[in-house]
């Protein structure tokens, strides 16, 4: 579903992404982990072209999405993104903020596009705050009304950059419990994050980024054990016993 | 000369104030209507990822920003006037319309890159078009935080339409100009003048600060 080939991507002289090879089948679940500064969150945000590469290829369900010949906008519809800090639009309503893209990209009409953005806030929790601004919500309701946002669009594939990263600690389970269920319902989903045991109970697999490469991809029950590499093991010795 | 105030000058000529004043609001909101869509344009244009569009609204912008309004008049009335038959009713919209634009444009553009970035990245992820996230996601929050230096500009231009009188726009001010050179009622005139003015700003200022509250409280 998600081929990413050779990529590589530098910022000057820093090179951010350095040969990246990873394929992403169909319904699973894979996160990204690692250090900050590994390159994570700049791997996820090359495969809906956020960020550029300078060599290599991402083919996202057979559209290669960094080929100026592709119709981005078209290949984004189909590639949810939920941010950290969620970008929510402060000026619309929940439901506004879920419906708007719907109306102007695919042109739904507007009671087809509240009717499933009303099923997607009531599924996440949100259905009685349809008509609340961003400003009036908290954190976790925020993210989850950025979920809802990204699912409107009905994509087969969503990306998650660090989506708990930005949350109060009695949130965040709010957030993981949505992204569950998605698991569950066979979306297939990258995610940066740093939640080590959401990333061992529902990922297919673990990649573990450091220094703009990837060091080692393995499934979580092998990874969390018995990580081959020495700086996985580093890195697990320091996350999971603070 | 006599010292006595007599503003019966004002009620006996209110005729040819209200005919001053209404070529003074007339061409004040069409040069207004007109510089909206020219400062949207060419604010956009300044933060171009295309050269030449850059290249393009920024001379405009300082080139309007650097010459006086006076002089800009009269290049258009008496410089493009042989060119094409504008007349001082045109010149002077085109004139006011343009100068203001540039103002406007700096305004549009600093509006725009005070919207954080995450709300591009936001609407282009759902597949919105540059065009579309600039219509519907960036330009509506940048419209609300550039309401207020926008009002100034507007109340700018309102007075400086009084500069028309120059290239023989038959404006407030020249009317009352023309009335005091035969009535020698100078304070009176430009006092009930100078108010006239004062009323059409403030009743504008008025008008955006109850557009800003209501899309303020559409927040809440």
């Amino acid at each position: 579903m998600i081929s990413i080939k050779n990529v590589n991507k530098s910022f000057g002289d820093h090179h951010v992404l350095t040969d990246i090879t990873l394929e992403v089948p169909k319904s699973n679940v894979v996160a990204l982990i690692g250090p900050s500064g590994a390159g994570k969150s700049t791997l996820i945000r090359t495969i809906n072209a956020l960020e550029t590469i300078d060599t290599g290829d991402i083919i996202v369900d057979g559209i290669s999405i960094h080929d100026k010949k592709t119709d981005i906008n078209k290949a984004r519809t189909n590639i949810g993104f939920v941010f950290q800090s969620f970008n929510l639009y402060p000026f619309l309503t929940a439901l506004e903020n879920v419906t708007i893209a719907p109306q102007k990209v695919k042109g739904l009409s507007k009671a087809d596009a509240e009717k499933r953005g009303k099923e997607l806030l009531t599924s996440l929790g949100l259905g009685d705050k349809f008509d609340a601004y961003p400003g009036r919500l908290s954190g976790g309701q925020q993210q989850r009304v950025a979920i809802a946002r990204a699912l409107a669009m009905d994509p087969q594939i969503m990306l998650f950059d660090e989506p708990t990263s930005a949350l109060d600690p009695e949130m965040v389970k709010e957030v993981l419990d949505a992204i569950r269920k998605l698991a569950g319902d066979g979306m297939t989903m990258v995610v940066v994050t740093h939640e080590m045991g959401f990333a061992k109970e529902i990922c297919d697999q673990i990649v573990f980024m450091a220094e703009g490469k990837i060091v080692e991809i393995a499934p979580p029950e092998k990874f969390f054990t018995n990580p081959d590499s020495k700086r996985a093991q580093d890195f697990l010795s320091v996350v999971l016993n603070h | 000369m006599n010292n006595q105030l007599d503003w019966s000058v004002i009620p006996n000529n209110m005729d040819v104030f209200i005919q001053g004043a209404i070529l003074t609001l007339e061409i004040s909101a069409i040069s207004l209507l007109l510089s909206i869509p020219l400062g949207i344009i060419f604010g956009i244009g300044r933060i171009s990822r295309n050269p030449i569009i850059r290249f393009i609204s920024g001379a405009y912008v300082e080139i309007m920003r650097g010459v006086p309004l006076l002089v800009l008049l009269m290049w258009i009335y008496f410089g493009l006037g042989q060119f094409f038959s504008l007349g001082s009713y045109w010149g002077s919209i085109i004139g006011l319309a343009t100068f203001s634009g540039a103002f406007l444009a700096e305004i549009v553009r600093s509006g725009i890159q005070a919207v954080p970035k995450g709300q591009m990245e936001a609407a282009r992820s759902a597949g919105m078009s540059n065009f579309q996230a600039m219509r519907f996601i960036i330009l509506p929050q940048a419209f609300r935080r550039i309401l207020p230096p926008m009002a100034s500009q507007f109340i700018i231009l309102i007075k400086d339409s009084s500069l028309i009188s120059v290239i023989a726009g038959v404006d407030l001010t020249l009317k009352a100009k023309n009335l005091a050179a035969t009535s020698f009622r100078y304070i009176e005139i430009w006092t009930f003048v100078a108010l006239v003015y004062f009323i059409m700003t403030f009743s504008l200022s008025l008008i955006i600060r109850a557009i800003e509250k209501r899309m303020l409280k559409s927040e809440q």
